[in-house]
């Protein structure tokens, strides 16, 4: 073996640990870039829980629409039952508002307007309110579920009591 | 005969606790004074001379001074407005309160703070419209206008997050909106959004990192980049002037060769 070692000897050593060090180093920085943004998502959140409890359907007559603002949906209790609506506007954000005496949801941000169905009639809002999934719990009381979006009008988007 | 007070403060330049502060020296011949420029930390940044013109009024209207100067404000009233505000949910709008009406010089300090705020915005622009408007933006100092366009996201990002931290309705809906501006990134807007806030929605985790953000991490780049900026300046061959544009440096040579000439 020795005898097969070359004049550049020294010279590819020294590249070989040049390599290897910048190797080790740059795994390094990109492990190191991993756990920073690990680090920075965090893992647990101590958020509201997306199953919000709307109470005994009997608060909610025939024909209304009521809005929860702090947990931003709206229990709207229809002909064909209840359903569940979010009340965060589409567009960025902002708490809509239910207009009675307009019959439709309004953003007051930047003018969104909705059908009570959740349908948009005027944008900026480039989606419709999503409907959110509700059903009855064994006492009686709607629960509704804000990180389960459900089909707009469907049979199972409906709770009938 | 009594001494005047130039002769006090040269004798004071002549002692050894100020030579040994300041190496160069007393006297002020040209060298003497260029040492003092070049041997400062602070200073040295700077050429050691500087033409008259291009501290003149009309060269630069100071509005990249007055920039820093505002960012100064900043700094030294954001630094005692630290001392009574906790980032904290129940905290953060009670303690704005106190400072409004509590505090002992509070309202001052929170009034300067924002209408220096409003300041640099206005001045950043401003700024950049003379330097856009008298091509000051061209070579050789095109890549001190990019760094420029840097300053400018780093001042509206410092008001951005400066603005949550009243934690008034204002403020949580406009960072709502503007954290919702961010998720509209392709691809990677969602996690841009939920990295921000630190969690789904403008809450504690989000008032504690626009907090950090606005107090360290932006205010240490601003004072990166504006080193840089400053360096630049010198380094690009002084602030622009329009009397040393080469085509009106010939212009004026060129008169003054037809004048000599007759």
């Amino acid at each position: 073996m020795a005898e097969e070692t070359n004049k550049n000897d020294d010279v590819s050593r020294r590249q070989f640990f040049m390599k290897l060090g910048l190797g080790s180093l740059s795994i390094a920085a990109a492990g190191t870039a991993a756990f920073a943004y690990q680090y920075l998502e965090p893992n647990v959140l101590y958020e509201p829980s997306p199953v919000v409890n709307a109470g005994r359907p009997d608060r909610y007559p025939l024909g209304s629409v009521t809005i929860d603002v702090n947990s931003g949906i709206y229990i709207i209790h229809s002909d064909e039952g209840y359903f569940s609506l979010s009340a965060v506007c589409t567009h960025l954000g902002c708490m809509t508002a239910w207009k009675p005496e307009l019959n439709m949801i309004a953003c007051p941000c930047h003018g969104s307007k909705f059908q009570q169905t959740g349908k948009k009639i005027e944008g900026p809002a480039p989606k419709p309110l999503p409907w959110k999934r509700i059903w009855l719990n064994d006492d009686g009381d709607l629960l509704v579920d804000r990180s389960t979006d459900v089909p707009a009008l469907a049979r199972d988007s409906f709770v009938r009591v | 005969m009594a001494k005047t007070v130039d002769q006090y403060f040269d004798d004071l330049r002549g002692t050894r606790v100020w030579r040994s502060v300041f190496r160069s020296g007393t006297g002020s011949s040209t060298l003497k004074r260029a040492l003092a420029i070049q041997q400062n930390v602070f200073l040295h940044l700077f050429s050691t001379k500087v033409r008259n013109r291009m501290l003149s009024f009309s060269a630069t209207w100071y509005l990249g001074t007055l920039t820093l100067g505002t960012f100064l404000i900043l700094v030294a009233t954001g630094i005692p407005l630290m001392f009574y505000y906790h980032p904290s949910v129940p905290q953060a709008y009670a303690d704005t309160k106190d400072l409004q009406f509590v505090v002992s010089s509070g309202l001052f300090l929170r009034n300067l703070h924002r209408w220096s705020a409003h300041a640099m915005v206005f001045l950043v622009f401003a700024h950049m419209f003379k330097v856009f408007y008298r091509g000051a933006y061209r070579p050789p100092r095109e890549f001190n206008w990019v760094i420029g366009v840097v300053l400018l996201l780093i001042t509206l990002l410092l008001s951005y997050t400066g603005y949550l931290l009243p934690w008034d309705q204002l403020a949580y809906w406009a960072i709502t909106v503007g954290s919702n501006i961010a998720s509209a990134v392709p691809v990677m807007g969602e996690k841009i959004h939920f990295l921000l806030l630190g969690g789904n929605a403008v809450n504690a985790n989000a008032l504690l990192r626009f907090y950090v953000l606005h107090c360290m991490i932006l205010p240490l780049t601003a004072l990166f980049f504006v080193a840089i900026h400053f360096w630049r300046i010198r380094k690009d061959g002084g602030l622009y002037s329009h009397s040393s544009e080469p085509a009106v440096v010939r212009a004026e040579a060129a008169a003054r060769n037809e004048k000599g000439a007759q």
